[in-house]
């Protein structure tokens, strides 16, 4: 029931009470009395009815006013309190009860007040309490992401669907050298978050090791499997895998959601292995027959000494023929298996002069003992234990410091074939070989450490040698450490294209499952290849041709400017002198550059599972399709267009030029109209659109695509 | 009557050594230097034994033994085999194959002469 409505109930009834009990007591008494006196009480009444009627509607009135004083301060005072109330729940927080009526009222709206205030405590702290657990989650992510990116090993974390979460740079390093065909165009193609882990390693072997793993999971056996399986290129891979577990009470009852892949490049130490294998066959075997016919002339030879001088003379032959056979079959193993038949101690290969600059750094720092390079080979690559060969350095320079006086050191690397030399000089006194001797054969100690190795044995660890030398015309002496040379395998060179941290990972890639697109996921789910080309001109069907295709991946709502494609692309025909300047390429950038039909197709596996995202895309999705019946490629995924998503959140706006719409959206982007960056620019444009899509009620692909469509027609003049 | 023994060896420094031992322990001897030769000098010498090398040219002395073995008309036929193969694995290839004796170079000619006459039931 409305306030007003029983507002004007309550006036009736105070109405009744006042004029009710009157009207009843004097209908009783009237029905009670005789004639005569009914006369007399009508005469009676009548003459003082007015008066009797005007004290009545007076009392009436009074009642009245007090009725609405009440009803203004309890009734709508209340009404007004409660929606205050309903705007500091909802709207507005910060708001509060005004204090105004009765002291009842108002104490009410002050203990409302209060409970507001205690309400908003509560929500700052839960606040505050999930803005640092987010911060802690996101420093061991940090911590995390970090620690795999300095390892040395390739690291890849993949969910049960073989979708890659996390990879260190190592990775990314490892599988680029991998791919195959223009590495400018392949490259980093093949990894990348959200990408299936199959396009690299085999997917059977990969099943395989996931159900080994569930196997000893479940008799409780440490969780582990290894497989080595080769790559299209030919190159051996070394994987390891271990599972990542869901939270469980019971380890028994983890579930795998997903595994850690550690992988190695084999193929070399395979190589290796087989020709020490090989080296160890001639020496052994080969020797055999060799040694089988002295063994047998001898024997005869002592056996029957009265044999005739000839005889004699013929297996004395064999004897001799057959030894300069052993040393010379002795000598070309050396030669060719020198390195394999080094001692196994596993040496890293490391540039020279960054172990020349970390014992330069103790000396200096800790011996106060000055030190140079001269002659040292930037591009020096050595086998060796960095550790033990630093320390070593670092002993034999305090001997000099504290037994010749040496007031400083000098570097040299010369490099010789197979061999490096590394040199420590000094300018003084010489030193005596047996010195130098007690030197080699004891353990060394340097600054306060004790090593448990001899410099004979960190020399021997290296397969190496050491000796003593004096340039006696320069009054200097130097030891001269020989130490294998290294070749490292094609020196993965890190090309990070910006600063700070990689975007390596994202673990909420462990709730991704689907593999085909799904229209009716959630925009903010899907994986998206978001991409821009730079063309010749503006007329496809009349001969322009793709010059540039820059592209970038969204996963997981984040733009990761790690994971690009960018190409520039030969056209085969002149570029237009007035298109040059809009897209800044040149004759020179394209020439040399893969065509089309090379481009396309490293392209087309690039952005394979993922919806395109384009600005004006019908124009970009126009070229790439008149290459159709070329390539034999279609593009069949969706493609969402940030010029038409845009019209259908801002309809009303005039432009909706990509410029335009940054500024709109307060999006600042370094410099663009380079296909990569306005794919960047894009690719920032579509996340911005998101939240404000959802507002609209567009929250799927299905959605968006719709809504897009009915725009474009709406703006079918564009 | 003594004894043939046919020796099959490409390496003329061994066969020497090999030729003059089994000639002075009174073995009648011959030669071949191939496994082709071997089996022609088998059939038309019918030696008691043969002395087989394994790498040689034409035929290996595991194909010799196979092609011996199969034939019965020399099912008394006694082989040892002396070779440079020494892994175990080439030594189980030679006996399973019907070797009677295998040995590795090098060897002490006095164990081979041993074996030589054991086999030949001489001891």
């Amino acid at each position: 029931m409305k306030a007003k409505v029983r507002f004007l109930l309550a006036i009736v009834v105070l109405g009744l009470l006042m004029t009710g009990p009157f009207i009843v007591t004097s209908f009783l008494v009237w029905v009670d009395m005789k004639d005569a006196e009914r006369e007399m009480l009508t005469e009676l009444l009548l003459s003082r009815l007015p008066i009797g009627t005007l004290m009545t509607l007076f009392g009436f009135a009074i009642g009245v006013a007090v009725l609405h004083k009440l009803f203004k301060q309890y009734v709508e005072g209340l009404l007004g309190m409660a929606e205050q109330l309903r705007l500091m729940l909802g709207a507005n927080r910060n708001f509060r009860v005004r204090l105004d009526g009765p002291p009842e009222v108002q104490q009410l709206a002050q203990a409302a007040n209060d409970l507001a205030a205690q309400r908003d405590a509560l929500l700052d702290d839960v606040d505050s309490r999930i803005a640092q657990a987010n911060a802690s989650v996101e420093e061991e992510k940090n911590r995390l992401a970090a620690l795999m990116s300095e390892l040395a090993q390739a690291v890849v974390v993949c969910n049960l669907d073989g979708r890659i979460l996390l990879y260190n740079n190592r990775a990314r390093l490892q599988f680029k050298a991998l791919s195959q065909g223009p590495t400018t165009v392949a490259g980093g193609a093949l990894i990348g978050l959200g990408r299936s882990i199959f396009s690299i390693l085999e997917k059977n072997q990969v099943e395989h090791s996931q159900e080994i793993i569930r196997q000893r999971l479940a008799n409780g056996k440490s969780a582990l499997a290894n497989f080595v399986t080769t790559t299209r290129g030919g190159q051996l891979l070394r994987v390891q895998m271990v599972p990542v577990l869901s939270a469980a009470l019971e380890p028994a009852e983890a579930q795998m959601t997903g595994y850690v892949l550690t992988v190695d490049n084999i193929t070399r130490t395979l190589e290796e292995e087989a020709r020490r294998d090989q080296a160890l066959h001639s020496l052994t075997e080969g020797s055999r027959a060799a040694l089988g016919s002295i063994r047998a002339a001898v024997a005869n030879l002592i056996d029957y000494p009265e044999m005739d001088s000839e005889l004699r003379e013929r297996f004395v032959k064999v004897v001799d023929d057959e030894a300069a056979r052993m040393s010379q079959r002795l000598d070309q193993t050396m030669h060719e298996f020198s390195d394999s038949m080094k001692t196994r101690w596993p040496l890293e290969d490391v540039l020279a002069t960054d172990i020349i600059s970390a014992a330069q750094r103790r000396i200096e720092d800790k011996l106060k003992l000055p030190t140079k390079t001269e002659d040292v080979d930037a591009a020096l690559w050595i086998k060796a234990d960095s550790f033990s060969l630093v320390f070593a350095l670092v002993f034999i320079a305090e001997r000099l410091q504290d037994h010749y006086q040496v007031r400083d050191l000098r570097f040299r690397t010369v490099s010789e074939g197979k061999l490096a030399y590394l040199d420590l000089i000094w300018v003084g006194q010489a030193i005596s070989s047996e010195t130098f001797y007690t030197w080699e054969m004891e353990t060394m100690q340097a600054l306060g450490e004790t090593s448990s190795l001899s410099l004979r044995d960190v020399i021997d660890r290296h397969g190496g040698e050491i000796w003593y030398q004096r340039e006696k015309a320069a009054h200097r002496a130097f030891f001269r450490f020989v130490l294998p040379v290294a070749t490292p395998a094609a020196e993965l060179v890190d090309e990070r294209r910006s600063t700070g941290r990689p975007e390596y990972y994202d673990f909420d890639l462990f709730k991704f499952e689907d593999k085909s697109i799904d229209l009716d996921r959630k925009l903010s789910e899907l994986t998206y290849t978001v991409f821009d080309t730079e063309t010749t001109g503006l007329e496809p069907s009349k001969g322009d041709e793709i010059i540039q295709i820059g592209a970038a991946r969204i996963v997981n709502n984040r733009l990761l400017k790690q994971e690009i494609f960018n190409q520039i692309v030969d056209p085969e025909q002149p570029l237009k002198p007035e298109s040059i300047p809009i897209h800044g390429i040149t004759e020179d950038m394209v020439r040399g550059q893969p065509n089309i039909d090379i481009v396309l197709p490293a392209f087309h596996a690039f952005c394979e599972e993922t919806v395109l995202i384009a600005h004006n895309a019908a124009f970009d999705m126009r070229f790439l399709q008149l290459k159709e019946a070329r390539t034999g490629l279609r593009f069949t995924q969706p493609v969402l267009d940030t010029l038409l998503l845009s019209a259908v959140v801002h309809p009303n706006q005039e432009s909706h030029k990509l410029d335009v719409i940054l500024e709109r959206l307060g999006i600042s982007i370094g410099s663009r109209h380079n296909a990569l960056e306005d794919a960047i620019a894009t690719g920032e444009v579509f996340l911005r659109l998101l939240p404000l899509l959802e507002e609209k009620g567009i929250v799927t692909v299905r959605q968006a695509l719709a809504a897009a469509e009915k725009t474009y027609f709406a703006r079918i003049k564009y | 009557m003594s004894k043939k023994i046919l020796i099959v060896d490409d390496e003329p420094n061994i066969v020497i050594s090999l030729e003059f031992l089994m000639k002075k322990e009174g073995f009648e001897v011959v030669v071949a230097c191939d496994g082709e030769e071997a089996l022609a000098k088998v059939a038309e010498f019918a030696p008691d034994l043969v002395l087989l090398d394994v790498m040689m040219p034409k035929k290996s002395g595991y194909e010799v033994c196979e092609a011996l073995r199969a034939d019965p008309a020399q099912a008394a036929l006694k082989i040892v085999m002396l070779t440079a193969k020494g892994r175990d694995t080439e030594v189980a290839k030679g006996l399973a194959i019907g070797a009677d004796v295998y040995m590795t170079k090098p060897f002490s000619t006095k164990e081979l002469m041993l074996r030589v006459r054991e086999t030949l039931g001489q001891a």
